[in-house]
């Protein structure tokens, strides 16, 4: 199995279509209409696009009004604008320090632990001789990706739970105190980063380890023959044989630094620990939808938005620049 | 065979082990929350706690949770809606449009590539979107859990670039034949697609079977929630079961089962299909895109 990652997605953007011919106002007109067939047809797909994408892009109009629930859509239109103002009382709220923090940190630690993870389970994978034993810790850890995020914060809190969850009993048991560790703050991330390493750990070995089967094993021959050890082997023909892989994975998981699991979160924290788990998706949620300040949640949003686009293209460019095929 | 030097032994056993262990953590807290489902009122209350598995697993729970009428079958038959109806609106527009993208020579194509994936890099954000589905009215609508979604651009962008991997002499010949775009398109195209179609249909059944959060913010009415929305409020204990249901248990069991037993439900059916869907998914993410 190879993986066909030369061929980024986007890539096709950059292929030119008309260049080379030259199309007159005329030629285009007879082109368009000898492919109305096609037009009509991708119209439904494009149209939903524009109603649902983009629609609400020029929606961000709202984070530069004053809109509350009851503006309705004249008041989208009509209100006037008011400026950076939102914007403005963000940057100087109290949260913003806390809030941005936790993104970060949140994300950060999922970066830290839950990026090599999965690299390193897909080398112990490998590893393995034996196909039946090989497939069995595939399928099973391939598993907990299936489950939603709702079912996921189930089992965290049956685990968790001060009434005969499985780890008070260990603890209890080890001559420890029952402890609610769900609302405890100084347990609160490291519950977020482990569920989320237990959820995803065992899926993101698949393009690690279809890389790895696409290594020649020759090469694995003559550095045997050479001397080399395994971690030797591992050091020089594995991981640089998987090198590409790891950085486009690296500019997604980079790209995505400000979805620190808003999901997940929302899930599973409660009050006692919005200190260390409010991040930006979660603040939104709260002062708009339940706080029902529309235009500061939008331009919270869009705030986040835009950090986000910079991230990601910025990641790319930085992959291309280093020789790499970045996402497009 | 190879000869395995003493460190390499020493390793694959190392490995092994902890390979094992590892496996054991994956099926632990699924194993966990079947036995917790299983507790009875009396045993919790005379044991408080119990260790690995109840003496005498009960299923009042299930009971509880399944009578006739009951919030989660009504849930049941809302996420088969959208599972169902979703899947096939979603494919019906994603084929549609990957195919029209897929034609090389179409005037316009890169134009309306670009269309299609600029909202991956920049969307308006959650408020926006909101009001969006307020106006139109979609608000407290079983709609509002299939329209909003209706196309995943990766999954678009697997489907095109199958078509674009399909060898253009077809199309040819059959135009030869006299057939017209429509014709080539269900009769040619569509059945050469088929293990394709299968995959991103999985891909976008199981992304509707695991949603909550566009049900969560759009859907007020209990009667149109989906089985995991009805899960996260059990979990949450926001929802509480009908007072005739209840009447009809003499020992209510501890809320702990209640919850445990509703994860359960909601689990099981996916991970009947899990060894099917494995399959597709590992060739869906391999060949499609490098998101998982």
């Amino acid at each position: 199995m190879t993986v066909e990652i030369s061929e980024s997605p986007l890539a096709a953007l950059d292929r030119p279509t008309l260049r080379g011919t030259r199309y007159n106002f005329a030629g285009i007109l007879k082109a368009i209409n000898k492919n109305k067939f096609y037009y009509l047809l991708a119209l439904p797909g494009l149209l939903y696009f524009l109603i649902f994408h983009y629609l609400p892009m020029f929606g961000i109009v709202v984070a530069f009004k004053d809109i509350t629930p009851f503006s309705g859509l004249d008041g989208i239109l009509h209100e006037p604008f008011v400026g950076l103002i939102h914007f403005k009382h963000w940057i100087q709220s109290y949260y913003f320090v806390n809030v941005m923090g936790n993104t970060l940190i949140i994300s950060g630690l999922k970066l830290l632990v839950g990026f090599p993870a999965p690299i390193i389970l897909a080398l112990l994978i490998n590893e393995v001789r034996t196909t039946w034993f090989k497939r069995g810790v595939q399928t099973i850890s391939y598993m907990p990706h299936f489950l939603s995020v709702v079912v996921v914060s189930g089992l965290v809190m049956n685990l968790l739970s001060s009434q005969g969850g499985l780890v008070n009993q260990a603890v209890v048991a080890l001559g420890g105190k029952s402890h609610a560790y769900l609302t405890d703050p100084a347990y609160f991330r490291s519950i977020l980063v482990s569920s989320h390493v237990w959820q995803h750990v065992g899926w993101g070995t698949i393009l690690y380890l279809a890389a790895m089967s696409g290594i020649d094993p020759q090469l694995y021959e003559a550095a045997m023959i050479d001397g080399a050890n395994k971690w030797q082997q591992i050091r020089h023909i594995t991981l640089p044989g998987i090198a590409f892989v790891i950085v486009i994975l690296f500019i997604f998981a980079v790209g995505g630094l400000l979805n620190a699991g808003f999901e997940q979160i929302l899930l599973l924290y409660s009050p006692s620990v919005y200190s260390v788990s409010d991040i930006i998706d979660t603040y939104v949620y709260r002062s708009g939808l339940l706080g029902m300040q529309y235009s500061f949640a939008t331009a919270v949003g869009v705030f986040k938005s835009v950090l986000a686009m910079i991230l990601l293209l910025g990641a790319n460019w930085f992959a291309r620049r280093l020789g790499q095929t970045g996402i497009w | 065979m190879v000869k395995l030097s003493r460190g390499e032994r020493i390793f694959e056993i190392l490995n092994t082990v902890f390979l094992i262990l590892l496996s054991v953590v994956f099926l632990l807290p699924l194993f966990t929350v079947v036995s917790t489902s299983l507790i009875g009122e009396a045993e919790y209350a005379r044991r408080g706690l119990f260790f690995l598995w109840p003496e005498k697993p009960v299923l009042t729970a299930y009971e509880l949770l399944l009578s006739g009428g009951s919030v989660v079958l009504n849930a049941y038959t809302i996420t088969l809606f959208r599972v169902i109806v979703g899947t096939f609106l979603n494919l019906v527009f994603t084929i549609t449009l990957a195919y029209v993208l897929a034609r090389r020579n179409l005037p316009g194509r890169t134009l309306l590539t670009i269309f299609v994936f600029v909202p991956m890099v920049f969307s308006g954000g959650l408020i926006p979107s909101f009001i969006l589905m307020d106006t139109i009215g979609l608000l407290n609508s079983v709609w509002a859990m299939i329209i909003p979604g209706l196309v995943s651009a990766w999954n678009m962008l697997i489907m095109r670039n199958f078509f674009m991997a399909l060898p253009p002499e077809l199309e040819e010949a059959a135009i030869v034949d006299g057939a017209g775009p429509l014709t080539i398109l269900l009769r040619i195209v569509l059945p050469l697609s088929l293990p394709a179609i299968a995959t991103i249909g999985l891909f976008y059944a199981v992304a509707h079977w695991n949603a909550w959060f566009d049900a969560a913010i759009y859907i007020k009415d209990l009667r149109k929630l989906p089985v995991q929305v009805i899960l996260r409020g059990i979990l949450q204990q926001a929802i509480m079961l009908e007072p005739e249901t209840m009447a009809n248990v003499q020992l209510m069991p501890p809320s702990a089962a209640l919850q445990a037993a509703m994860v359960v439900i909601s689990t099981v059916p996916i991970l009947l299909v899990y060894p099917f869907l494995q399959k597709y998914f590992v060739k869906g993410a391999l060949i499609g895109s490098i998101k998982g």
